[in-house]
């Protein structure tokens, strides 16, 4: 694994290897001296061409706890708000010595673009480029998924997947990368993915997925899934008319109170632990999640911004140190 | 025209258990009291060893309590040769609850080579708190070391070329029965 780009070409193995890995990095962050040694003298760079301040500072946390060196490069005020290409951006990066580039773009593309140019030879993490792929975030979804089914069945997460689980992942999917890269992962992993979206949030080809689709919540939550994880409405995206008004959505789609408790009576697998409820962030309050939905023990939420810092750390420790086809010896 | 590689056997399962045995009671000597020792085993091998050496020594001295005193220490994130070597999944670290801070820390491998293993050991052991004092337990060594380290407690000396490979064989580790644990040497 050179880059890592998107989440639909991931091996099983590989991605279990950075669950494996981010399991162990989780531990850091509870340690006294929160740093490892093993990207001392590395460079990361942070290139992003759109505002995400939540997913730049758990890069620049996970670089920083490795101990690499963290460049931010934000487009506003920069050469390229000046009309730099991207090209031009990334052979200054490389000629300063970046060892990875972790790339947030609105094409859809750009990070792949990246990582089959010739312009740097660093390795290319994609943080979210357009409506495509969000690899790092579906990584710790599945992170989060995973201890909480492991720790309700009282097993040991390492070297599992996600084969027996069933997520409903709900709204808007037609701008969301995190759904998308969830699906293509989650399939990977061996669960079962249901969507539950409006007509007009469902991408066009979506019937072809390996998902089944709903197009009521209620009905989708009668399916009794093991974990729901609720997307934010973009706003920002949506140019033109998807839903009639913000109420309507709610009363539709959202995981309003009286949803919360159907979601309360769902349990995960066979055990008596509550099922989970997921949201990447940042949410709309009020919108497509309740307060007391938001704030329930049976939310995951501030535990995947912390398992976010732990897959950073993993993706970056397994891109940066390499791997030799001849695999030398431990001893 | 490819030779399979020849194996030979230097310890057998009698020889690792009584090997195991021997430290145990040399580490009970070296230390007066074994109530703030701690055993650490470094992934993958050195955790099975370090777990029957707590084992033995809770038979030897009832004041050791093995539960609260054995460990493991991953040392995957400390290592000097990452940019070279294959990618490595780390092992987990568990480092009894009371903490390693002014205790002794017997720290137990497989097999002592280079001595990268055990450097990468004492730096990871550094980011946990400060022992009393840091010892090291090895079921082989094979010599060719590159740092300046050396073992307190050996198995068994065993000279090797560099161009050799030492095979440690154990059932938690390779699925065998207990029976069948040795150590080989592969030429």
């Amino acid at each position: 694994m050179k880059h890592l780009l998107d989440t639909q070409a991931l091996a099983h193995r590989d991605a279990l290897a950075i669950l494996d890995t981010a399991e162990e990095m989780t531990a850091v962050s509870s340690r006294e001296v929160k740093k490892l040694p093993t990207l001392r003298g590395r460079t990361v760079v942070n290139l992003f061409f759109e505002d995400s301040t939540r997913t730049r500072i758990s890069f620049e946390a996970a670089a920083k706890r490795l101990s690499a060196d963290v460049m931010n490069f934000s487009a506003k005020g920069s050469s390229v708000s000046k009309g730099e290409s991207l090209k031009d951006t990334v052979q200054t990066l490389d000629a300063m010595g970046a060892d990875a580039i972790v790339i947030r773009h609105s094409a859809s593309g750009a990070a792949a673009q990246l990582a089959a140019s010739d312009w740097t030879d660093a390795a290319v993490v994609n943080a979210g480029d357009g409506t495509h792929e969000h690899p790092t975030q579906a990584l710790l979804d599945a992170l989060t998924l995973r201890r909480g089914w492991s720790r309700a069945h009282g097993e040991n997460p390492r070297g599992r997947n996600l084969a027996g689980m069933r997520v409903l992942i709900v709204g808007d999917i037609v701008h969301s990368r995190v759904a998308r890269s969830n699906v293509w992962l989650l399939r990977t992993l061996g669960a079962e993915v249901h969507l539950a979206a409006p007509a007009t949030l469902l991408p066009y080809g979506a019937e072809t997925w390996p998902v089944t689709i709903h197009y009521s919540l209620d009905e989708a939550l009668r399916e009794a899934p093991d974990a729901v994880m609720m997307l934010r409405v973009q706003a920002e995206r949506m140019g033109g008319a998807f839903f009639p008004t913000a109420a309507e959505y709610t009363r539709r789609w959202g995981l309003t109170d009286e949803r919360l408790a159907l979601v309360e009576q769902l349990r995960l697998g066979a055990t008596d632990s509550p099922a989970l409820i997921l949201h990447p962030g940042p949410m709309n309050r009020g919108v497509e999640i309740s307060a007391a939905a938001a704030d329930s023990p049976q939310s995951r939420i501030l535990d995947q911004v912390a398992h976010g810092v732990a897959v950073r750390m993993a993706v970056l420790h397994l891109l940066l140190s390499q791997r030799q086809p001849d695999g030398s010896l431990d001893e | 025209m490819t030779r399979s590689p020849e194996t030979a056997t230097v310890m057998t399962a009698a020889d690792i258990d009584r090997a195991l045995t021997r430290i145990a009671h040399e580490i009970v000597e070296a230390q007066r009291g074994v109530g703030e020792l701690i055993i650490c085993g470094i992934p993958r091998r050195g955790v099975p060893l370090a777990q029957r050496l707590g084992a033995k020594l809770a038979a030897i001295d009832p004041d050791f309590d093995p539960v609260a005193s054995v460990g493991s220490l991953d040392v995957t994130m400390y290592r000097d040769d990452l940019r070279n070597s294959a990618a490595r999944t780390p092992e987990p670290t568990q480092l009894p609850a009371r903490g390693i801070d002014g205790r002794t820390v017997v720290l137990v491998d497989d097999v002592l080579y280079s001595g990268r293993t055990v450097r990468a050991a004492l730096d990871a052991l550094s980011d946990y708190g400060r022992p009393q004092a840091v010892r090291l337990a090895v079921l082989v060594d094979r010599g060719h070391r590159e740092l300046p380290l050396r073992a307190d407690h050996v198995g068994k000396n065993i000279p090797t070329s560099r161009s050799e490979r030492v095979g440690v064989r154990l059932a938690e580790i390779d699925g065998l029965p207990a029976g069948e644990e040795q150590v080989v040497i592969i030429r």
